[in-house]
């Protein structure tokens, strides 16, 4: 069992608490940037997708998981992502602006929708949500002078000063550009949930009411989590259009987003962790259904609807088993050790809340 | 002058009137207690007070600014802070980070400071935290530090709620009932915390209370509330003695 002895308040601000979990995390960085060296080209590019899914992930967690408010959309703000970085591109501003600003573009859309969408509240912010998803193909379509609409569009090669990175030819080149927007993306999550606004954005989920009488502003900071969320999933949808190497107006749709959603819920709502650990789960377990199928039906058969049905089931069990998600198994599986032979079964119920005050306004 | 001032108060749901042309002030520096029977309009004058009901009728006076031109997340600014009747904690985060979040009004960073951790945020956050570790030794809430809310009893629930308030350095503090649900030893608490905000702190205090025995001990000037409307106001000893007050507690010709 660890026990942190804490001397000084940076030990509660900085990155790791202590040095071992600053070796673990050190020691999972040396291992993500040996990875092309280790593994070869195919699970390379899909550890890449893991960490796309992993970007946009922490995306919609950031609203989620740490706002408290559900999005249906989040593929839209992909879609957003993808097209403002290829055009950007397509009229000549280099890689290492286009792409910054492609979140930065997807940000203020973000926020834009945010002012009239986020007055709604759970299940009719999520039904709103939806519609954004529904808009976003048709307005692909009707813009077809700039998307390219049905046909589609092909990113170009991507280049940094001169240096070439491309998806297909050179896979790990492509992993370390994502690898190095993964890392970016969560300390800025990371130092987010430990400065004010993190603060802010934790107790307008819990109590909106107290929220506002220790002086936060709800709408704003909700338009902050949501025009911050969209950046980051813009990144994501940017990224995601190099891995697919065309998009057109069914790329993003809204299967995406229910897939996004589904994610951070499996993977554990609020937490970093949960991003990735949802991340690995919705990119491999197509590839592992299939082989699983391969060896026991044969590969001749197709079994449709194989997939969604079972992540639903998959949902359908988080739900009702482990409501905290992959995570959450992981933090009870680790205290169990921590605090072996005195963990209790019931450690982590979660006990009846208390009375609310009744909704005012 | 005084620090809070209400005049003419009044608030109607339909056709019920909760607040009935309520007048009354709260001098600087004292402990100001507002008592009534249920439904009497207790906890809707302080939603009044914290913005979050607009009133009919009335003005409302904090240290020479007009409450009614502040939105509900801008009275904190002014240095009112306030706890729950039925405790607005943070769920699902830690002791610190409720009191921390105490400290939202004394922010001084922006977003993008925030998103790169500079310096001067590191820097803040100490401030922030030195400022709510002096909370936490005042209460005697060490232990719970870093323990979920999700997880902590009722009566440190109140003590948090309580905390929360005094992070944000208020120089009105509105309590709703702080004694509610409490033991007898943890009412005793209280009474000594709420002499202390007073005494030590310098921070006035205007609560709403049922437990008499807490405010006959702690306020200086008791407010008796019935329908929506002033009853009877003074020291502890003169409301209790009102007639009008023992009628409308116990009915006529209790005495």
């Amino acid at each position: 069992m660890r026990i942190h002895f804490k001397t000084s308040y940076q030990h509660d601000i900085r990155l790791f608490p202590d040095r071992w979990t600053l070796c673990v995390y050190g020691a999972l960085l040396a291992l993500a940037f040996a990875l092309p060296y280790l593994i070869g080209e195919f699970y390379l590019g899909e550890v890449t997708n893991v960490l796309i899914w992993a970007i946009a992930g922490l995306g919609l967690m950031l609203l989620t998981g740490q706002t408290g408010q559900a999005s249906l959309g989040h593929a839209a703000f992909l879609a957003i992502g993808c097209y403002a970085n290829t055009i950007l591109i397509e009229q000549g501003v280099p890689f290492i602006i286009a792409f910054p600003l492609a979140g930065v573009i997807t940000g203020f859309v973000g926020l834009l929708i945010a002012i009239p969408v986020l007055r709604l509240h759970g299940i009719y912010l999520a039904i709103a949500t939806i519609a954004l998803s529904v808009l976003a193909d048709d307005i692909i379509v009707l813009t077809e002078h700039w998307s390219g609409g049905v046909s589609g569009k092909f990113p170009e090669m991507i280049t940094i000063f001169g240096f070439e990175i491309e998806r297909w030819s050179m896979p790990s080149r492509f992993y370390y550009l994502v690898l190095v927007v993964t890392i970016i993306c969560t300390l800025f999550y990371r130092n987010l949930l430990r400065s004010p606004l993190g603060r802010a954005f934790a107790a307008v989920r819990d109590s909106e009411v107290s929220a506002t009488a220790m002086g936060v502003h709800i709408a704003r900071t909700k338009g902050k989590a949501f025009g911050l969320s969209c950046m980051i999933t813009g990144w994501a949808g940017a990224l995601m259009g190099y891995y697919a190497g065309t998009f057109n107006n069914e790329t993003f749709s809204l299967v995406i987003s229910i897939t996004l959603l589904m994610m951070i819920v499996i993977g554990g709502l609020g937490s970093i962790h949960g991003a990735f650990f949802g991340a690995v789960v919705v990119a491999f377990l197509p590839q592992a259904l299939s082989i699983l199928k391969d060896n026991v039906v044969g590969s001749g058969v197709a079994i449709p609807g194989l997939e969604t049905g079972v992540f639903g089931l998959i949902l359908i069990m988080f739900i009702l088993f482990e409501p905290m998600g992959i995570y959450g198994r992981w933090l009870k599986i680790r205290t169990w050790f921590e605090l072996f032979p005195f963990a209790r079964k019931d450690m982590f119920r979660r006990q009846k809340s208390y009375l609310k005050t009744e909704r005012l306004r | 002058m005084s620090l809070l001032e209400i005049n003419n108060a009044t608030l109607k749901f339909g056709g019920v009137v909760a607040v009935n042309d309520l007048s009354f002030s709260v001098e600087e520096g004292e402990v100001y207690a507002i008592v009534g029977p249920n439904g009497a309009g207790k906890s809707t004058a302080f939603n009044l007070i914290s913005r979050f009901y607009e009133p009919f009728a009335g003005t409302f006076t904090f240290d020479g600014n007009n409450l009614l031109e502040r939105d509900a997340d801008q009275v904190a600014d002014l240095g009112i802070a306030r706890t729950f009747q039925n405790i607005e904690l943070f769920e699902h985060a830690t002791v610190l980070q409720n009191l921390l979040v105490g400290r939202h009004r004394h922010r001084k960073t922006t977003l993008l400071e925030e998103m790169f951790f500079t310096p001067r945020v590191r820097r803040e956050e100490e401030r922030h935290r030195e400022a709510v570790e002096e909370v936490i030794d005042f209460l005697d809430l060490q232990p719970y530090r870093n323990k979920m809310i999700a997880g902590l009893p009722y009566g440190v629930r109140k003590v948090v709620e309580l905390g929360r308030a005094l992070a944000s350095k208020p120089r009105l503090l509105l309590l709703d009932e702080p004694a509610s649900g409490l033991s007898v030893e943890e009412t005793q608490d209280m009474r000594w915390w709420i002499d202390d905000i007073r005494k030590q702190m310098g921070i006035t205090v205007l609560m709403v209370e049922h437990d008499m025995g807490l405010v006959s001990g702690v306020s200086d000037r008791v407010l008796a509330l019935a329908d929506g409307a002033k009853l009877a106001e003074g020291t502890p000893a003169e409301v209790q003695a009102n007639p009008a007050v023992i009628e409308a507690y116990l009915g006529a010709g209790a005495v």
